[in-house]
Parts: structure tokens; C-alpha cells; sequence
């Protein structure tokens, strides 16, 4: 039994098999959609988060299968004091798989102590987020055809942003990927990403603060939002937020094949007018991220 | 200065000068009912000045805890009032109980029954981090 809590648990030849069992759900979904019947997902959100939940039923919907669960923890078992890893295994007694969200970095990992059934991580505070580096994945190998030779761009919020942290890993682990990390001095990548990832392993990367400077050498751009929240003082806030807000005369530079990527949900740091823009594939993404989750719990519950 | 012969139980030796307390805490030395001796400041061959510990029982003694802080250190066990093993240590892989994390976003400070686990990263560095939340121990 397998469960997934970091990204860096699969190995590459199981991201591109999952990879191609995604493209093949996309390409064929009729094919797919009694795949899970009679199996239930659990989703125990003991934090709200409700595109991420979402995102997981569809995908065991599709698959035709079934979902229970709660989303937030003050109607959970946790608000009476019971443990993670008693939550989950009291409910792997009603599902077949569980995909867990929880406020405390670590708590999957105490969480699968003892659970009977698969558990994915769906998000542990600041710490991982692996099913959204999966989605990720699935969207520049769907837009380039290759998770290799690539320069990305990844902008903003670089100190605190896990979605950057676990990309930046899961990219590095692909040969000749360039990465320009374009963040405001402040922001930068925390140093122990820098010194025992990106130095240790020889990557080719660069620190600016300059996005429309970077822009014509990128393949993909992965932008995240700068918050107000992460600075000292407003001052700096209002000096730098505009220069990380991308907006289409910033694009008058980059590639044509270029792919504009987020996390989302975005606030203000993509402005509306570059959503029609053809290289804008962030709600791609979105819906990558279901198919990615098909092909994960396809994985997970060992279904051919 | 003189300290009392040990007739059965252990000397931790060659602590780094200055690191003696802080292994009688982690070891949790205070909760022992036997005697116990931290000298400090004790000249050495190896080092200049080194510290002590002398205990007067043949305790369960963590070895692990003891490696974390410096497997420099070396682990006397005294029978019968004579030398009758001496331990070398390595760095261990992994820690239990010996530290806790310090990340207020960790889950083990909501659920205080998770034995608290520490890996070593990187031994080089001598980089341990929380199994659960991998946060660097401080
Ligand atoms: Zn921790």
C-alpha cells in the first residue's frame, strides 16, 4: 500500500506513468468512468479548502466511485481532541482512500501511523502540497511535450510560496532545466532550498528582481502572489507589489510559446486583461489538476 | 578537585567544554536519584578543557542523545570499580524523545503523545530534521 505526502515519494518513472495515464483520461474518459466503482474517498479537510476538495470529488466522480467526508475540522472529530491518526483510521473502516487537509505542517505523516487505506496529502499548512505539483507537472508536459530543456520562470513570493519550493524539486530531478526565481529581494528562496537543493545539485539558476528583464529567455512563467502580510512595512509593499503584477505589456517581450502557469486562486497579480492571452493556461491547470487526481487515485487503489 | 570513585556506573568523557549541562538536560540527568558529577572546564589532552559526567549507577542510558550532542564524546561503563567497556559513537540516523520541535506550525505541539522524531539530513553538517514537519532542529 502506497500513500503520497511529498511530492519526492514518486519516483520519475512513476510521475511519467501517471502523467501518461492522465493524458490518456483526457483523451479518452468514457473509458474510464466506472474505473472506481464501488470505491469511496474519504476527504477530510480539517481546514477548509474548497477548490482543492473539490477538485478531488470530481476526479472520483469521474471515475465512478463515490466521496464522504467533512471540510472543516469544528465539525470533525478533531474539535474533540481525537488524533489525526485515530481520524483516519476510524474512517478507513468506511473508505477505500482518504485525502486529508490539515492546518499542521507534518500531520499526514503522524496521520498514516496506522491507516489501513491510502492517504494523500492534500496540503499540510506551508509544508506540501504534492497534488498540486502533480497538476503542475501535467500542465507543462501537456504544453511542451517534454519536462526537460525547459527555462522557468517562477515570480513572486519565493520565500514562503511551497508550490515554488516543491516545483523547483520536482523540475531539478528532470535534466537541463534553467530556473530564473524573480522575486523582490525580501522574497527570495529560503537559503536551505538554494544551498542543499539548487547548489548541491548543480542546477543552472538565477536571482532577480527584474520580471520584464527575464522575460524573453522564459518557457514557462509561474507567477504567485506577493502579500501584503509578507513585508515590514507598507512602504516596501507599495514600491515592489506592482512589479510583480503581470499585466499583458510585461508579455510584449516573451516567446510566443511561452505558458503563463498559477496556482491560483489569484488576487490582483495577474490582471483580468491577460487571461485572453493564449498563453495564459492557468485555468488549464485547474482542470489538469482533475485529471492528475484520476490518475493518482487510479494509482493509489492499484486499478489497472 | 576531586570527585568519589565510581564503583559500578558511567563517565561521559571528553564532552566539548561548555556542552556538559546542556547533555545532563537532554539526557534528563535531573530525574536520576543516584549521584551525579558534572565537572566542567577539566583540563585535556585532546582539547584543552573538556567537561564530565559521572554518574554513580548503571543506568539505561540513551546513546543516541548522547551521540547527537557530539559522538566526540566517549562513554565510560565502570563494574566493580574498573573500566569494563569503553563506547565510541557515530552520529545516529535517527533520534527519538531527545528533542523537541521547535516549529509552532508542527502537528507534534497539537498532539504531545507523537513520539518526537529526528532525522539526520545531512551528516556533514550535522542537519537533523522534525520526520513530521522536517523543520531543522535548533
Ligand atoms: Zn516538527
Amino acid at each position: 500500500m502506497r500513500h503520497l505526502i511529498d511530492i519526492m515519494d514518486l519516483s520519475i518513472e512513476e510521475l511519467d506513468e501517471m502523467i501518461a495515464v492522465a493524458k490518456d483520461i483526457i483523451a479518452d474518459p468514457q473509458a474510464y468512468s466506472h474505473k472506481c466503482a464501488g470505491k469511496k474517498l474519504a476527504t477530510l479537510f480539517f481546514e477548509p479548502s474548497t477548490r482543492t476538495r473539490l477538485s478531488f470529488e470530481a476526479a472520483m466522480y469521474e471515475l465512478g466511485g463515490v466521496v464522504l467526508g467533512f471540510s472543516e475540522a469544528n465539525s470533525s472529530s478533531a474539535a474533540k481532541g481525537e488524533s489525526v491518526s485515530d481520524t483516519i483510521r476510524t474512517v478507513g473502516c468506511y473508505a477505500d482512500i482518504i485525502a486529508m487537509r490539515h492546518p499542521k505542517e507534518g500531520a499526514p505523516v503522524a496521520g498514516i501511523r496506522r491507516s489501513t487505506v491510502p492517504v494523500i496529502n492534500a496540503g499540510d499548512g506551508g509544508h506540501n502540497h504534492p497534488t498540486q505539483t502533480l497538476t503542475d507537472l501535467l500542465t507543462i508536459s501537456r504544453e511542451k511535450n517534454r519536462l526537460d530543456g525547459l527555462t522557468i520562470g517562477l515570480c513572486g513570493d519565493l520565500k514562503f510560496g511551497r508550490t515554488v519550493h516543491s516545483l523547483i524539486n520536482a523540475m531539478s530531478r528532470y535534466p537541463d532545466n534553467k530556473f530564473i526565481l524573480i522575486s523582490p529581494e525580501e522574497l527570495r528562496i529560503p537559503e536551505y532550498l538554494k544551498y542543499e537543493t539548487m547548489i548541491k545539485k548543480n542546477l543552472e539558476f538565477v536571482e532577480t528582481d527584474d520580471l520584464e528583464a527575464a522575460m524573453p529567455q522564459l518557457d514557462i512563467l509561474y507567477m504567485t502572489r506577493v502579500q501584503r502580510e509578507r513585508f515590514f512595512n507598507e512602504q516596501d509593499y507599495l514600491r515592489l507589489k506592482d512589479s510583480y503584477i503581470l499585466t499583458p505589456d510585461k508579455l510584449e517581450n516573451a516567446k510566443e510559446t511561452l505558458s503563463i502557469l498559477h496556482p491560483l486562486p489569484r488576487v490582483n497579480e495577474i490582471s483580468v486583461a491577460v487571461d485572453d492571452d493564449p498563453r495564459a493556461k492557468y485555468f488549464e491547470q485547474v482542470l489538469n489538476g482533475k485529471y492528475i487526481r484520476m490518475a493518482l487515485i487510479l494509482k493509489l487503489l492499484e486499478v489497472a | 578537585m576531586i570527585i568519589g570513585k565510581i564503583e559500578d556506573g558511567i563517565v561521559l568523557d571528553h564532552i566539548k567544554a561548555g556542552q556538559g549541562m546542556r547533555l545532563y538536560n537532554i539526557l534528563g540527568l535531573e530525574k536520576l536519584d543516584c549521584e551525579v558529577a558534572l565537572i566542567q572546564n577539566a583540563p585535556s589532552q585532546k582539547h584543552g578543557r573538556k567537561d564530565i559526567l559521572k554518574i554513580d549507577k548503571l543506568i539505561d542510558l540513551n546513546i543516541d542523545a548522547v551521540g547527537f550532542v557530539d559522538p566526540g564524546i566517549t562513554v565510560n561503563i565502570i563494574e566493580g570499580g574498573k573500566l569494563a567497556k569503553r563506547k565510541h559513537l557515530e552520529l545516529p540516523t535517527e533520534i527519538v524523545d531527545v528533542i523537541k520541535c521547535k516549529n509552532p506550525r508542527c502537528i507534534t505541539t497539537i498532539e504531545q503523545e507523537l513520539p518526537q522524531v529526528f532525522r539526520l539530513t545531512d551528516a556533514v553538517n550535522k542537519v537533523y530534521r522534525c520526520k513530521y514537519c522536517e523543520s531543522k532542529a535548533k
